[in-house]
């Protein structure tokens, strides 16, 4: 399912399309959203350098970590950017976001960005802000009909200030007005750091909404003690990880995964099957609900031995005598047995007394032991 | 490191390993503690354990909270002289109880205080000797005084930890930060201590037992040591907890402070400590003991 994500954002909009947009938030509960972030710009870069996305480059806008910091991930990830980097740029608010150390008396504190990164020292000013995003990513893929990605790390509301409304609406003014160069966008936010309004504007706008949710939800907030330790244990190292796809006819779909934070990096697992879901919604042992219900959920022994002893309508079948199998055929032989059994056996058998009924198995027929529903083909 | 003298915090901050580099190189940490069990123990144990004679670590201390003379008594019963130290430029102090911010009516932002102590700070390090730079660790004690320092402006001090987190990556030293979680407990969204949980790598919190009160436990540390990606390499997620007991010492002598798994102290009120954690049927017997001095 990350990975489904990934294709998503690497295969961009249609022509005239927005660009397909992701949002990555998680919780103080299970802060694994860098983490995920992390993953899906590794397979983006990816994707990139193979030459199978549709985007030919990569703007990192880096509010939470420095450019050091993606270099060495990428690397880490076997992307050296160090050496090629004409394909990726970092935009830089993370060194001096506010300016601060261009207020500094002493000038010789200086410093220098670096080939593949450019400093940001006004965060506050996000027009300006924006433009730059997309300047350096026109400077990344020329005059042509390439496009390139975005990869926002962090919301920035609190951290510097900003008062929601006036940076939603920036926001929506820079959503809407995104040239069609842009073939895919994605960022993180930390849900508890705002106000849902906040949250919800941003997953409206988002065509994928992947969030991090702890493992157990009952172990946090909690004053640490022996029962919660183990959960809470767990919570750092694992989560659940959903994902909300808006498709291009407006059909929502979600999906869920487990994800296991290891020494590796971030690991993806599928959750149960949709059968066993169900079971274990029907049957949490835990709360031992089935006593609760009014209605048995299983057969017992006893039930179950009552319904072997049941012949099916064709189990006569097999019985010492050839099994009939109609083919849709008809071949000679079989019209032979077939007049048989409609001269011999297909006469009711007036001295027993009882009425019988004959069947002859088909070949598209279930064996008799199959589990599967018969109707489950029809389109009710 | 001599670890002989390690106890669990110790090995839950991953301080057992070799000394150089530094372990917490690069990393934030952050205490959190509430009125019911102070965890400023914690930050004398961090500053004694940086200016271990077998480290090169350099101090820069940010108090906002007390007096160089309350840390030179605690941690000369510790067995660590500061005044030996801030001689020999390990340990240099930034008095902050008497900063305050200038007011917005008087024509200044208040951030305006805090950009000249980040200023104060970042020329600390850039006049360091080359072979120190890179073993600064910046603690401060703590963030709620900064806030009021800043009238109340949570927006300065975060903007002010995200310059020194900053630091971090620049100049790869650690960053240490006392914060008393209670104080947020009344609000929805308490913005500026779950930013630092954001921020942080190492979050230890000090909190009562979840029983209750008990005489010979004092409390509970949890340690969460979230796994990071760093030069060193990524280390994985790890979650320590035990509990403590603080010692008032009122008498100038050293003692034993690290106990581990039970075996390793000689002083009495330790086997009493561990006995009577057997007695009631603690889940860890380890119990981390840590002198704690009050008044010297």
């Amino acid at each position: 399912m990350a990975d489904t994500i990934c294709r998503t954002l690497r295969d961009g909009g249609l022509e005239g399309e927005h660009a397909p947009a992701l949002t990555i938030k998680d919780s103080k509960a299970s802060p694994f959203g860098f983490d995920v972030f992390n993953y899906v710009l590794t397979q983006l870069s990816n994707y990139i350098l193979a030459g199978k996305s549709q985007s030919r480059g990569l703007v990192v806008v880096a509010y939470s970590r420095s450019p050091s910091f993606y270099v060495d991930l990428l690397k880490r990830r076997g992307i050296d950017i160090a050496s090629s980097h004409d394909w990726i740029h970092i935009l830089d608010c993370y060194t001096d976001p506010l300016g601060w150390k261009n207020w500094l008396i002493d000038k010789d504190i200086s410093q220098e960005a670096s080939s593949l990164s450019s400093f940001c020292q006004d965060v506050r000013n996000l027009d300006k802000l924006y433009s730059l995003i997309i300047e350096q990513g026109k400077g990344l893929i020329g005059q042509g009909k390439d496009r390139f990605s975005i990869a926002i790390d962090s919301d920035v509301v609190q951290k510097f200030g900003f008062k929601v409304n006036p940076l939603l609406r920036s926001f929506i003014f820079f959503w809407w007005n995104l040239p069609d160069q842009v073939s895919s966008i994605f960022w993180l936010l930390h849900s508890d750091l705002h106000e849902i309004k906040f949250t919800s504007v941003l997953e409206y706008l988002s065509s994928m909404v992947a969030s991090v949710e702890p493992f157990n939800q009952a172990a946090f907030g909690q004053r640490v003690d022996l029962e919660n330790l183990s959960m809470l244990e767990q919570n750092f190292r694992k989560g659940k990880f959903h994902v909300r796809f808006k498709r291009r006819n407006g059909r929502v779909r979600v999906m869920c995964e487990e994800i296991l934070v290891e020494l590796a990096g971030i690991k993806f697992t599928p959750v149960l099957s949709e059968d066993e879901i169900i079971n274990q919604r029907l049957l949490p042992k835990r709360y031992g609900f089935v006593q609760q219900v009014q209605f048995n959920l299983q057969l017992s022994e006893e039930e179950r031995n009552e319904r072997a002893k049941v012949v099916l309508p064709f189990e006569h079948q097999g019985n010492g005598k050839p099994i009939q199998i109609y083919d849709g055929r008809r071949s000679l032989g079989e019209n032979k047995e077939e007049a048989l059994v409609s001269t011999g056996k297909l006469q009711p058998d007036e001295d027993s007394g009882k009425g019988q009924i004959i069947y002859f198995r088909d070949s598209d027929d279930e064996m008799p032991d199959s589990d599967e529903d018969p109707d489950d083909d029809l389109d009710i | 490191m001599e670890n002989q003298n390690l106890n669990l915090l110790d090995r839950a901050l991953g301080l057992d390993g070799p000394s150089e580099p530094w372990p917490l190189s690069g990393r934030v940490v952050l205490i959190e503690d509430c009125v019911e069990t102070s965890g400023s123990f914690v930050l004398h144990q961090l500053v004694k354990r940086s200016l271990s004679p077998t480290s090169s670590n350099v101090i820069i201390f940010v108090a906002f909270a007390n007096p160089f003379s309350h840390y030179d008594r605690i941690l000369r019963k510790l067995g660590c002289n500061l005044v030996t130290q801030r001689d020999n430029k390990r340990f240099i102090f930034f008095d902050m109880l008497m900063l305050r911010c200038p007011d917005v009516d008087e024509g200044k932002s208040s951030e305006g205080g805090l950009v000249l102590l980040y200023e104060k700070i970042l020329k600390t390090i850039c006049g360091l000797p080359g072979d120190k730079k890179d073993y600064v660790t910046i603690m401060i004690d703590d963030i709620s005084l900064v806030e009021v320092a800043a009238n109340g402006g949570s927006d300065y001090v975060l903007d002010f930890l995200h310059y020194c987190h900053a630091l971090t990556s620049e100049f790869d030293c650690s960053l240490i930060t006392l914060n008393h979680e209670d104080i947020y407990s009344s609000m929805e969204r308490p913005t500026l201590i779950l930013q630092m949980e954001y921020l942080a790598d190492i979050l230890i919190k000090a909190e009562p037992l979840s029983t209750g009160l008990a005489t010979d436990v004092h409390g509970q540390l949890t340690v969460l040591n979230k796994g990071t990606s760093h030069r060193l390499g990524r280390s994985g997620n790890k979650i320590h907890n035990f509990h403590y007991k603080l010692y008032v010492v009122l008498w100038r002598k050293k003692l034993v402070i690290s106990i581990d798994k039970g075996y390793s102290s000689e002083k009495r009120s330790f086997r009493r400590t561990y006995h009577v954690n057997g007695r009631l049927g603690f889940w860890n017997l380890n119990t981390l003991c840590v002198t704690h001095l009050l008044n010297g």
